[in-house]
């Protein structure tokens, strides 16, 4: 199979959007009306397409497993998103932003997806702000912007620490209007269980209600998937409990084909693992990062005095603290991007310097600034030299971040306004994701995937506050217009029926797959399995990696797989609202996915972003890059006999030049 | 383990929206590092060993933001710490020996779906009748265009913070969803942006709010005082005067 990009040939990187928009087929108002689209998803990506969509005059048909569009898992985004409007007037510009994507992606994104990106970053914010989204604002009114990992400006848009929920609520409301027109037809509670193909094309899905169990096919004329990331492959992760490959994954059985999915990021900043019974973890959004300073002691002796709770990070004095981000990476410092930062913070706690019960964990402390800001705000009230400037600052970091770090002390039940923050790195995001190309669709014709489910536009690792930015791009800006391109060829295909025999073939499947999972009765618990591919992830495909590793982790899901579907427990039936079953269909997809993720890696020899092959790093224990030999997107089809295909697509860099990535 | 506790659950079990539910009895050791749900957790796991039906309650964020979970705790709606959703409630808050009712939440507007689950989607429904600002993608002006008063826009926000999760409604004694709806009105009334359709969005959605079922409001504040994200009553005494001002200009 030959994976064609259909990157537009005319124009210069800057000028191929708008040439290729302008030319771009189109469908006419009047036969928008006649055609069907499905959407899964009410995600950021997901709930601005199905709304543009219907604004458009497509009849669009949208799906969500969770009881409401608003809860998609978008929702629980913190710390921003990023646009190119140089408000700040400190330099950054369309170019800048598409350039700082390339290379935190490390070389491993298409120039032209990403200089797109960067484009329709300006109109994502004009559209949240008609929109009525709270934005964090300046004394003048205007909007605010902060920093975030990977970049020398200052280009985050945000609000308080809750950006995800506000833009999620502007497109949910943008959603509910169409809704309310008639345009769109919301179908919660609704999970897609597979695609169907009529004549090689994407024509619809098989979906189940989750509350009567009913299976259901649903027709269009096009599918899109905007369903999200796969995180939880891991168990552990900062994903809410729901997230899932399954749309995605039951797409690659019916033929798409699964991108770099060995890519995934390791946030630096979450809350450390408690125990046994942690069911996820909790991310401390990286915009912390502006203020606050990540370090370990200096001496093992220390870090052990605080492990066995002899001494906190109050006890250890300035000189024998280590800032370790500002002392390797100076120019950057603590703003290095989270890969780096992730794999700095392992390395800390390798030398057995970490500061919690179990050695993992990490310092992110606000003291510095508190007291720079106190001092600042003594002077703006001329209070002198005797104010309590670390007090006075405090209130400056409870007005930025109060409700991260009333979420710390929630769950940490320590006030990290008195003890240092404690951090460890978690699995956060996934880059990898269905192959797509320029137009955003995959190599089924016309099946779609949108946001954190496709790998488009963040190469190897994803900079903060970018994936927001990608899911209201490809939503609002992208797909309305790129779905033209197929859409425009089949204005005269009538309406599909779902009494067509592939629809039947398709439900029989399911009800099939079904009913087998929850008849094998064995004795342990969905749950169970889900935790035991977690850890062989973790330990084998997480933040450091190995050909060995690798080798025996594939053999140890293989392992695990087999035994799933002989000892897995499920109980209740099919058609109840059965939460355990839902799980299960889930988990099932995660062991078959989870096999792809080490074989990608193991296919991968070199290190690049969020990929760190302990066999190719530099003497100061950097990653590594083969440019020669691996730039390319690594597209996988799934084999039942387990040798999965590699399909190839080359990057071409023409604008940039590829370099080692240097934070120094 | 150190910090383990035992604890007695009464929870609410219910096959389905027409079978008659009954508070059933279980013993769990839970830790005190452990979140509720994640004690929930351990006794869906132990009933699974059992081979028995593990609770149905709604969750997924984790970390108080999606508005999933859903129950009652002792009589309050996501239990007892104030500004926080059952999901952030830790289990260092309780005691070893404790007895625990857990319950769904109770309104005529949410029928009990399934134990602890219950079917929330009068919300979006009220929401659909004109909580949103009518701007189609791609015409909106320039971000910076309209300057909003730095305060103005944090009140905004602060309304606009509510979660969808209807602790309102199961607080309140008449199971009033007026919280929740004025919090819409305020967040979009408040701005610039959402002004212009004032009058049309809270006639609407107060319409709706009857429609579904939800009771009257009579100024008790259970609402308020249970809200995890603390929404404020004031947007009730908002709403009303633009609800008085909407009919009034309307006749
Ligand atoms: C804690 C946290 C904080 C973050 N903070 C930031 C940030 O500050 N800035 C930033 O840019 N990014 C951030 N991210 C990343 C970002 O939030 C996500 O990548 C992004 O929101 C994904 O959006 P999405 O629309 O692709 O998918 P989602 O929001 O995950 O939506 C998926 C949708 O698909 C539906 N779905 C899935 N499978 C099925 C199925 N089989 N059938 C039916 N429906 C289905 C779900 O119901 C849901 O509606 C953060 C992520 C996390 C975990
Ligand atoms: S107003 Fe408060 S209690 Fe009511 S739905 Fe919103 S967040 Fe929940
Ligand atoms: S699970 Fe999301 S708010 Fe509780």
């Amino acid at each position: 199979m030959k994976l064609n990009s259909n990157i537009p040939e005319a124009g210069s990187l800057e000028e191929k959007w708008t040439k290729y928009k302008s030319k771009m087929n189109l469908v006419a108002p009047n036969n928008k009306r006649r055609i069907d689209v499905i959407v899964v998803g009410t995600g950021l990506a997901g709930a601005s397409a199905a709304a543009t969509m219907g604004e458009l005059g497509y009849n669009v048909k949208c799906f969500s497993f969770h009881d409401s569009p608003r809860r998609a898992h978008s929702i629980a985004a913190q710390g921003g998103i990023n646009a190119a409007k140089n408000y700040q007037n400190d330099g950054d510009s369309v170019y800048r932003l598409f350039y700082d994507t390339i290379k935190g992606g490390d070389y491993r994104s298409r120039e032209a997806n990403v200089h797109r990106l960067a484009e329709v970053s300006v109109d994502i914010i004009d559209q949240c702000v008609a929109q009525g989204v709270p934005f964090a604002r300046e004394y003048g009114g205007l909007l605010e912007n902060r920093s975030f990992g990977g970049v020398q400006v200052s280009r985050t848009f945000y609000a308080r620490g809750q950006t995800g929920q506000q833009l999620l609520i502007g497109a949910y409301q943008a959603l509910s209007r169409q809704i309310s027109t008639g345009q769109v037809e919301m179908y919660n509670r609704h999970e897609m269980l597979d695609l169907v193909k009529i004549d090689g094309k994407a024509r619809g899905i098989v979906t189940r209600n989750l509350i009567s169990g009913k299976i259901e096919s649903h027709a269009a004329h096009c599918v899109v998937l905007a369903t999200g990331g796969y995180g939880n492959v891991f168990y552990l992760s900062t994903n809410a409990m729901g997230c899932n490959v399954s749309a995605g994954w039951r797409a690659v059985r019916r033929g798409a084909l699964m991108a770099n999915p060995c890519y995934t990021q390791i946030h630096p900043t979450c809350i450390p693992v408690s125990g046994e019974y942690q069911s996820k973890l909790t991310l401390m959004s990286e915009s912390l990062r502006n203020d606050g300073r990540v370090w370990v002691p200096k001496k093992v002796e220390d870090a052990q005095a605080i492990q066995q709770g002899k001494k906190t990070g109050l006890d250890i004095p300035e000189e024998d603290r280590d800032y370790y981000l500002e002392r390797r990476y100076p120019a950057f410092g603590n703003l290095v991007p989270r890969d780096v930062a992730s794999r700095a913070a392992k390395v800390a706690c390798d030398e057995g310097k970490g500061v919690s019960p179990t050695g993992l964990a990490v310092y992110l402390d606000f003291t510095d600034a508190a007291i720079r800001y106190g001092k600042a705000k003594a002077h703006s009230m001329n209070l002198g030299s005797s104010a309590d400037y670390k007090k006075l600052g405090q209130e400056v970091i409870a007005a930025k971040y109060g409700n991260l770090f009333q979420m710390y002390e929630k769950i940490s039940g320590e006030n990290p306004y008195e003890f240092p923050m404690k951090i460890f790195p978690a699995v956060h995001y996934t880059m990898g994701g269905i192959w797509v190309d320029y137009n955003l669709q995959t190599n089924v014709p016309g099946l779609f995937c949108l946001g954190e489910a496709n790998f488009s536009d963040h190469g190897a690792n994803r900079l903060g506050a970018s994936a927001l930015m990608q899911g209201l791009a490809d939503g609002y800006f992208v797909i309305p217009y790129t779905i033209g391109t197929f859409l425009s060829d089949e204005i005269r295909t009538p309406q599909f029926s779902t009494d067509l025999p592939e629809f039947a073939a398709a439900e029989k499947a399911v009800k099939e797959r079904l009913s087998m999972l929850i008849n094998i009765k064995g004795d342990q618990s969905v749950e169970s399995f889900h935790r035991r591919l977690g850890k062989i992830m973790w330990e084998y495909c997480g933040m450091s990696r190995s050909a060995e590793g690798l080798t025996k982790g594939r053999d140890l899901i293989r392992e695990l797989r087999a035994e799933f579907y002989k000892d897995v427990f499920i109980p209740g039936s099919v058609d109840e609202y059965n939460t355990e079953l839902e799980k299960a269909a889930r988990v099932a997809d995660f062991l078959e996915l989870g096999e792809v993720m080490m074989v990608d890696a193991l296919d991968r020899n070199e290190s690049c972003g969020g990929h760190f092959r302990e066999e190719f790093r530099s003497p100061e224990g950097e990653a590594m890059r083969d440019d020669e030999n691996y730039t390319y997107v690594a597209a996988w089809e799934w084999a039942d006999d387990g040798n999965h295909v590699l399909h190839k697509e080359e990057l071409e860099f023409k604008n940039v030049e590829l370099k080692t990535r240097s934070y120094k | 383990m150190s910090g383990d506790i035992n604890l007695t659950l009464k929870v609410w079990r219910q096959a389905g929206p027409k079978a008659k539910g009954k508070l059933e009895s279980y013993k769990v050791v839970a830790n005190e590092h452990m979140s509720f749900l994640e004690m929930l957790d351990v006794l869906n796991e132990q009933l699974i060993s059992e081979k028995q039906e593990p609770i149905t309650f709604e969750h997924d964020c984790r970390e108080g933001i999606c508005g999933s979970c859903s129950m009652v705790i002792n009589g309050q709606p996501h239990g007892p710490q104030t500004g926080t959703t059952a999901c952030q409630l830790h289990m260092r808050h309780y005691k070893d020996g404790e007895t625990i009712v857990v319950e769904p939440f109770r309104a005529t507007a949410f029928p009990v779906l399934k134990d602890l689950s219950v079917d929330r989607s009068a919300f979006d429904r009220v929401i659909q009748a004109g909580g949103y600002v009518s701007v189609n993608t791609g015409q909106a002006v320039d971000g910076n265009s309209i300057p909003i008063e730095k305060d103005l826009s944090l009140k905004a926000f602060d309304s606009a913070t509510c979660i969808g999760c209807g602790a309102c409604v199961a607080a309140c004694p008449n199971g009033s969803a007026m919280l929740f709806t004025s919090a819409k009105v305020s967040h979009l009334g408040l701005l610039p942006q959402g002004k212009v359709e004032g009058v049309s969005r809270v006639k609407g959605m107060v319409a709706q709010m009857d429609k579904e079922g939800f009771g009257m409001c009579s100024n008790i504040g259970a609402c308020e005082a249970e809200c995890p994200k603390e929404i404020s009553i004031d947007n009730i005494a908002r709403m009303n005067r633009e609800y008085t001002g909407a009919m009034l200009g309307s006749e």
